[in-house]
């Protein structure tokens, strides 16, 4: 057997891979300074506002990471070509955008225990948002439900057009529920922070930072799907010899 | 419409089921009303092959024509004309012989006359007709699912151990039937591993082994 | 010659019910179950007050863990001879299917609820006016509408894969998320649970109507796809 055949790829970097590395790196690095130390605590919520420049910019993320699926789904189910670079982006953007979610989850529960009391409030943002991470579960379940590349991806790109069409039912009846009880104020004190500058430029660079992170993870990750696929497609080949030596012997 | 003689035709045809190259370059061509044997060991490529002729598995590699119609580009618009009976029947068991000849007589738009004739022609009398299939020897199950395929009017049988399970009775009755199919137009490809019995039947024999054609005679 | 949709769909519908009349899953096992959840919850909760208000989303909750049974019990007919894979290769029409398939779940869950809702008249002791039963009924229509739709939908997609016992509910739970939410404010409504007014509960039926739109409209385009390898 040959080892001739597997591609010559050596790692998943590029050379625009490690500038979105080294661009995030720095971004994230002020964020971490600049969240913790440089900035001040807020009237209201003290020190409780640092959560912030994780939250937010992991929440931003993540919806941009579900929104890249959505698109890239529809590229693939579109496209004459039904290219399997879209899928690889759908599916890779879709793990990301969900360890996102889990941190926004995860970050805004703490942050609602120390401003709030509470981990959860039923406010209908915080429901949709917990609506689409088990969706984008399910939405990798399918994923791995096995079958050829091309049933995972026509299955995985119409299971992601149907959340696309079912996100914004759950968040209306959410809306229209919550808005029948009063307990959604809680919510105020989010409103109610007097972003400084430095704040505003902190939060600001995390997005970018946490939306670079995002570029890079996604990038690689595609990568190493389609060395994964080119393995598949290797393998296949000695297969192919192995099988023409059995039938020729 | 005009009628090819070559029905099937395979030009080193690769088909991928599970990461595995079930079929890995067959070249495999049947004119129209021919019956002819598939056989080869366990895994050699014979189910896979059958199914690709359907249209149910794609072919990724060399060509494939059935009917005239690439179906590496459209494995849809052959469906009507190619009937495919596999390991199972396809049946529903707690309905009788004759509902489930009804349902497969509806959806593709078959006329009671035509419903009627297949009955026949599978020797379905009034009083089997009534049973359910979960009550059928195996012999009457697959008489039934014959049935079934007759009623689409399908152009090309596809058989995947059309004896298995049967007896002696049953192994004859199912010679009869293709035998009758084929006079009566349809092309047949017969999976099996009753060798002796189905070439007795088949006009030619095609050896498949590792996903290749050895040899046809 | 390919047969219209409405037929296949007929065909299909009749042939899932008249197998349901004969093996009597529902009538014997999930009618049975979704019973006993309701008086599960009557011990749980163990108040009639509590009880009262909230009927409604218990009985929508019974009938959507009964949905995963039905759902699943409607495809293994489907895949345990192989007739689904007969379906495809004699070209039916996807969209036939999914109709007929669609129509069957909704007749099967109508008469499940229709149950059930006597049951929470009965153990819960709600009361039900003229006015009410008209939302009621409307709600009932449209929330199981859309039920059967995406149940056939996902039902599809993970027929014949493996642990598709546990996957259907993964995938169905946020999904019909909304039609838990409306159905029970509709049937609140009806009831008028909590004070709540028969008015009140008009908007969420047209919540329900769309959703049963939108996956009914989904689904015809999308299954085909869903069920082929």
């Amino acid at each position: 057997m040959t080892t001739t055949e597997l591609p010559a790829i050596k790692g998943v970097g590029t050379q625009a891979t490690r500038l979105y590395g080294v661009l995030a790196l720095v971004a994230l690095g002020w964020v971490f300074v600049g969240g913790l130390f440089f900035t001040p605590e807020d009237v209201v919520q003290g020190d409780a506002v640092r959560i912030m420049y994780v939250h937010v910019p992991t929440a931003w993320t993540a919806y941009l990471a579900f929104i890249v699926t959505g698109v890239a789904s529809a590229c693939w189910l579109l496209g004459k070509k039904h290219s399997m670079g879209f899928d690889r982006v759908a599916g890779a953007s879709a793990e990301v955008g969900v360890a996102f979610m889990a941190l926004t989850l995860i970050s805004g529960s703490l942050w609602g225990r120390i401003t709030w009391g509470t981990f959860w409030v039923w406010d209908p943002r915080l429901t949709t948002t917990a609506f689409l991470f088990v969706t984008y579960l399910g939405y990798l379940a399918v994923r791995g439900l096995g079958g050829s590349p091309q049933q995972r991806a026509r299955r995985s790109s119409v299971v992601a057009l149907l959340a696309v069409l079912e996100i914004p039912l759950v968040h209306f009846s959410v809306v229209l529920w919550r808005s029948l009880h009063q307990e959604a104020s809680v919510l105020s004190p989010d409103g109610d922070i007097k972003m400084d500058g430095i704040m505003l430029f902190t939060l600001l660079f995390g997005v970018f930072g946490f939306s670079v992170l995002f570029a890079w993870l996604v990038s690689h990750r595609q990568r190493i799907m389609a060395m994964h696929d080119a393995q598949r497609a290797s393998a296949l080949e000695v297969a192919m010899v192995d099988r023409l030596q059995e039938a020729s012997s | 419409m005009m009628q090819p003689t070559r029905v099937i035709d395979f030009v080193d045809a690769v088909a991928v089921y599970n990461d595995y190259p079930a079929l890995a370059g067959v070249t495999f061509s049947v004119d129209r009303q021919e019956i002819v044997l598939l056989q080869g060991p366990n895994g050699a490529g014979k189910t896979t092959l059958l199914r690709a002729c359907a249209g149910l598995i794609p072919v990724v590699r060399g060509s494939a024509h059935v009917l005239g119609v690439d179906i590496a580009i459209d494995r849809e618009s052959i469906r009507e004309r190619v009937g495919l009976l596999g390991h199972q029947n396809g049946l529903f068991a707690e309905l009788t012989i004759a509902e489930n000849v009804d349902f497969w007589s509806t959806v593709v738009g078959a006329t009671r006359a035509e419903r009627d004739a297949a009955m026949q022609r599978m020797s379905i009398d009034g009083k089997l007709a009534n049973r359910r299939v979960s009550e059928l020897s195996a012999g009457q199950k697959r008489r039934c699912a014959l049935a079934c395929l007759v009623v689409r009017r399908a152009e090309i049988w596809l058989l995947d151990e059309p004896h298995a399970g049967l007896d002696a009775k049953g192994r004859d009755e199912i010679d009869l039937i293709l035998k009758e199919a084929a006079s009566a137009g349809a092309t047949i490809v017969v999976a099996s591993h009753e060798v002796e019995r189905a070439q007795q039947l088949a006009s030619r024999t095609v050896s498949l082994v590792a996903g290749h054609v050895r040899g046809v005679s | 010659m390919t047969m219209s949709v409405s037929r296949i769909a007929q065909a299909v519908a009749v042939k899932d019910l008249r197998i349901e009349l004969r093996s009597r899953i529902v009538t014997n096992q999930v009618l049975p179950f979704s019973g006993l959840v309701m008086v599960m919850f009557a011990f749980a909760l163990d108040s009639d007050d509590v009880l009262q208000g909230v009927a409604g989303g218990l009985v929508w909750l019974a009938t959507i863990f009964s949905l995963f049974i039905l759902v699943q019990r409607s495809f293994a007919i489907e895949v345990s001879d192989g007739a689904l894979d007969s379906l495809r290769v004699a070209g039916v029409n996807p969209q036939g299917i999914f109709l007929g398939k669609s129509i069957s779940l909704f007749v099967q869950l109508i008469a499940l609820e229709v149950v059930l809702l006597l049951t929470a008249v009965v153990l819960y002791r709600v009361s039900l006016g003229g006015a009410g039963l008209v939302l009621l009924v409307t709600c009932v229509v449209s929330a199981t509408a859309g039920l059967a739709f995406v149940g056939t939908l996902y039902g599809g997609l993970t027929a014949g894969a493996r642990g598709r016992e546990t996957l259907l509910p993964l995938l169905l739970l946020p999904v019909v998320a909304p039609v838990l939410i409306s159905a029970t404010r509709a049937t609140e409504a009806a009831f008028t649970s909590n004070g709540v007014t028969v008015s009140e509960g008009w908007p969420w039926v047209a919540v329900l109507a769309v959703f049963a739109a939108v996956f009914g409209l989904g689904g015809l385009l999308s299954f085909g796809s869903l069920i082929e390898e």
